[in-house]
């Protein structure tokens, strides 16, 4: 009984250093690639002194929540300053940046086959289960092998375990587009790529917005476990500061860290929910541009209009 | 408003010229062949089943058979309806016409074209161009404005963006939503929002509608006046309208004809009148029953045959001689050439033959008569206001029969008159037979029958 065994650590362990082997010449691309995405994220994010990114931050915070929530982004980033970790949470918001945009990539797509296809959808589900629940220390260890120490062993490790919501929730936004709108499209002679692209990404859009909000929120508590691999930032002040049991250090960083979260939480929340001030800016000029083209043919039907009663009103 | 719909009409009658010239329009619109729909792990198994006599319940463990053997046309022009209770398969037929869901067995003609088991890019062609929908909860794009939501048809069909929103407008006004063209359909109340998605439809500008319980969610005020405003564009438009409805008085208003489902199988196909004077079974008379009769029933249908009457030339003797026969006090009069004159009372004839004249032309009075279209409600009124059964006449005013109150009240009461066996006398005679016996008798000539 002692001796049985299944060795399914051991074939793990063969696969990786099968591809190891054999397919290094991708991940020698993969890495060339996230690394210099990385790094130009980050020369934009930390080459310009601190004042002007803390600028363009409340501006945007300005646009998208009103002046409130742009105070609150000064006085956040301002602390940030204070503490001395200003390059550190430049450095981790560059990577959050990098792999929340590349596991939305991948993640929307996903979600939009799962969504159409329930074969997919079957699939794909115990797939994420997986990615999501496996601990996040796990995927270090290939990704440590195939991509070396640095920052792009990170940013996958937090692709793979962020993507999951980006997918899920793609999928239920369209799947809980009402059923009757879609025949609508459908019995007006629409193609699916129309129905997806007119009806059912618009409609699905809140959804996928949490979704999206979801990556960046997963890929954010990524920040620190990516620290233990190399990445930089205020994930491996973090780390440093646990080592040295340096509680101030690591209550300045884990502060940073939450300062950022909040700032990309409330940003993209309200996204997604599309009542924003420069979402109501853009409605505006959409409908006055509208008003003026019916005012425009209003017009030239002045003589038609004359021909009223019509249908009483309702 | 009528303005409106005569322009419009006259600018797709253009079109719809444009296009019979290159195909000749079929008199049949739509045609559904032995169609199926089940719902199950083998459904065509199902299908072989049913067709050999098995009933819905029987299979129900191996699927749902939502639709059985359904066979019908829809002529070009008329609103065909489909009634029937929830669950009767209703819906899911009217999503085989236009190829929303498959159909298990039997096939669907739209037009010329079958658009069972052909390539979704075709039937998504035929969708375009002949056959659209209107929809029970609306399904309007929540994110468009009204006239984005009333050109989604032409944008689907491709017509650049200036020339659909023009037409889209000429549709706004035709449904009567001027001034809310730039509105988000959620700040429209349901009436107007099924406006804009009946006004979609419209602007699609297909032969055939498909109308799924299109007005059920309106309250009921709204609800008649969409029945009746559906009814002049049809007219107007002269579209082939399939309209299905749990709501039986709706059907009764609306169709040309109706075909009752019960059970995912049509159990009758007719029209209002058919249905509701000659239901094909029980399930029908009963769910009938509570059917506003007046407004359906016409003059035509409940008329009874003309006993009481004589033509000018027959003279007084003649029409005295068919009052006392019939002991009635009136008789309906006949021009020479068979057209309705009027009514003759006993009392006048009475007086002419005794003074020794001989034209009756003299004494004939006005008597009310309708058209066999006429709605029985519509007759109340002249049987309170005369005690002379109303007289039925067809468009060259020749007599096809007559309404005396009782039938009229039978007929609204659903209750059988026992015509034929005990003829119906109205009004009854006023002067003793033996007074007209006499009289006939003094006035004789030689040789005149009495």
């Amino acid at each position: 009984m002692n001796d049985f065994r299944i060795p399914l650590g051991s074939w793990a362990k063969a696969f990786v250093e099968f591809i190891t082997e054999n397919l290094s010449f991708i991940f020698d691309f993969v890495r060339a690639i996230f690394s210099g995405a990385y790094d130009v994220v980050d020369l934009v994010l930390a080459a310009p002194p601190f004042w002007v990114i803390i600028i363009v931050a409340v501006v945007l915070g300005m646009m998208i929540r009103g002046w409130k929530f742009a105070v609150g982004t000064l006085v956040g980033l301002l602390v940030i300053v204070g503490v001395d970790q200003w390059e550190n949470a430049m450095d981790s918001l560059a990577l959050i940046l990098v792999a929340s945009v590349l596991a939305i990539v991948f993640s929307i797509p996903l979600g939009i086959l799962a969504a159409k296809s329930d074969l997919a959808s079957k699939i794909i589900r115990p797939i994420l289960d997986f990615m999501q629940t496996m601990p996040a220390f796990v995927y270090l260890i290939p990704a440590l092998i195939l991509f070396r120490v640095g920052v792009v062993p990170g940013i996958v490790a937090t692709i793979i375990f962020a993507m999951a919501p980006g997918v899920r929730l793609t999928e239920l936004g369209i799947r809980s587009v009402d059923r009757e709108v879609v025949e609508a499209g459908e019995a007006f002679g629409a193609s699916p790529t129309r129905i997806l692209r007119q009806i059912q990404l618009p409609l699905a859009m809140p959804t996928i917005m949490a979704g999206v909000n979801q990556v960046i929120m997963l890929s954010l508590s990524m920040v620190v476990i990516a620290g233990m691999v190399g990445a930089g930032g205020l994930g491996q002040q973090v780390v440093a500061a646990l080592n040295r049991i340096d509680v101030s250090l690591g209550f300045e960083a884990g502060l940073a860290v939450v300062i950022l979260a909040i700032f990309l939480d409330r940003i993209t929340a309200a996204l997604g929910t599309g009542h924003t001030p420069i979402g109501q800016l853009l409605a505006g000029r959409k409908r006055r541009r509208q008003a003026s083209v019916a005012a425009a043919s209003a017009i030239s039907e002045a003589d038609a209009d004359m021909k009223t009663p019509q249908f009483a009103g309702v | 408003m009528t303005q409106i719909v005569a322009e419009y009409a006259q600018e797709s009658a253009a079109s719809a010229e444009r296009t019979a010239s290159t195909s000749r329009a079929p008199e049949i619109a739509v045609k559904a062949d032995h169609l199926y729909k089940v719902f199950g792990r083998r459904p065509h198994d199902i299908v072989k089943k049913l067709e050999a006599g098995a009933s819905r319940e029987d299979l129900a463990h191996l699927g749902t058979a939502a639709v059985i053997d359904a066979s019908f046309e829809v002529r070009r022009g008329e609103i065909f309806v489909v009634m029937g209770l929830s669950g009767s398969g209703k819906s899911t037929l009217i999503r085989m016409l236009n190829g929303l869901l498959d159909a298990t067995s039997g096939t669907v003609t739209v037009g010329d074209t079958r658009i069972t088991g052909i390539p979704a890019a075709k039937l998504r062609e035929v969708r375009r161009q002949s056959i659209s929908m209107v929809f029970q909860h609306f399904a309007l794009l929540p994110h468009r404005t009204v006239i984005d939501n009333v050109a989604y048809g032409l944008e689907v069909q491709g017509m650049p963006r200036n020339e659909r929103l023009a037409k889209a407008r000429t549709i706004i006004r035709l449904v009567g939503l001027d001034g809310w063209a730039d509105n988000l359909p959620s700040e429209l109340s349901g009436g107007m929002q099924q406006r804009v998605g009946l006004g979609r439809a419209l602007a699609a500008d297909t032969d055939v509608l498909l109308m799924d319980e299109a007005f059920s969610a309106l309250d009921p005020l709204i609800r008649r006046e969409m029945q009746e405003q559906l009814i002049e564009l049809q007219a107007e438009l002269g579209k082939t309208i399939i309209f299905i409805t749990h709501d039986l008085n709706e059907a009764m208003f609306l169709g040309d004809r109706i075909a009752v489902m019960r059970d995912g199988r049509i159990v009758q196909i007719g029209t209002p009148e058919e249905i509701l004077t000659d239901p094909a079974n029980d399930y029908v008379a009963q769910f009938v029953q509570d059917v506003d009769r007046a407004r359906v029933l016409t003059a035509g249908s409940v008329m009874e045959p003309v006993r009481s009457v004589v033509t000018v030339t027959a003279g007084p003797r003649a029409a005295l001689r068919t009052m006392r026969d019939l002991q009635t006090s009136a008789t309906f009069v006949l021009r020479r050439d068979l057209s309705f004159a009027g009514v003759v009372r006993d009392r006048d004839v009475l007086k002419q033959v005794k003074s020794g004249h001989s034209d009756l032309r003299a004494i004939i009075n006005e008597a009310t008569a309708v058209s066999a279209d006429t709605a029985l409600v519509d007759l109340v009124e002249l049987a309170v206001e005369s005690d002379l059964p109303i007289a039925v006449v067809d468009e060259r005013n020749r007599l096809l029969g007559v309404i005396p109150r009782v039938t009229l009240l039978a007929a609204l009461g659903n209750v059988t008159t026992a015509t034929g066996e005990l003829p119906v006398t109205e009004p009854p005679s006023t002067i003793s037979l033996s007074v007209i016996s006499e009289t006939l008798r003094e006035t004789a000539s030689e040789g005149a029958p009495l």
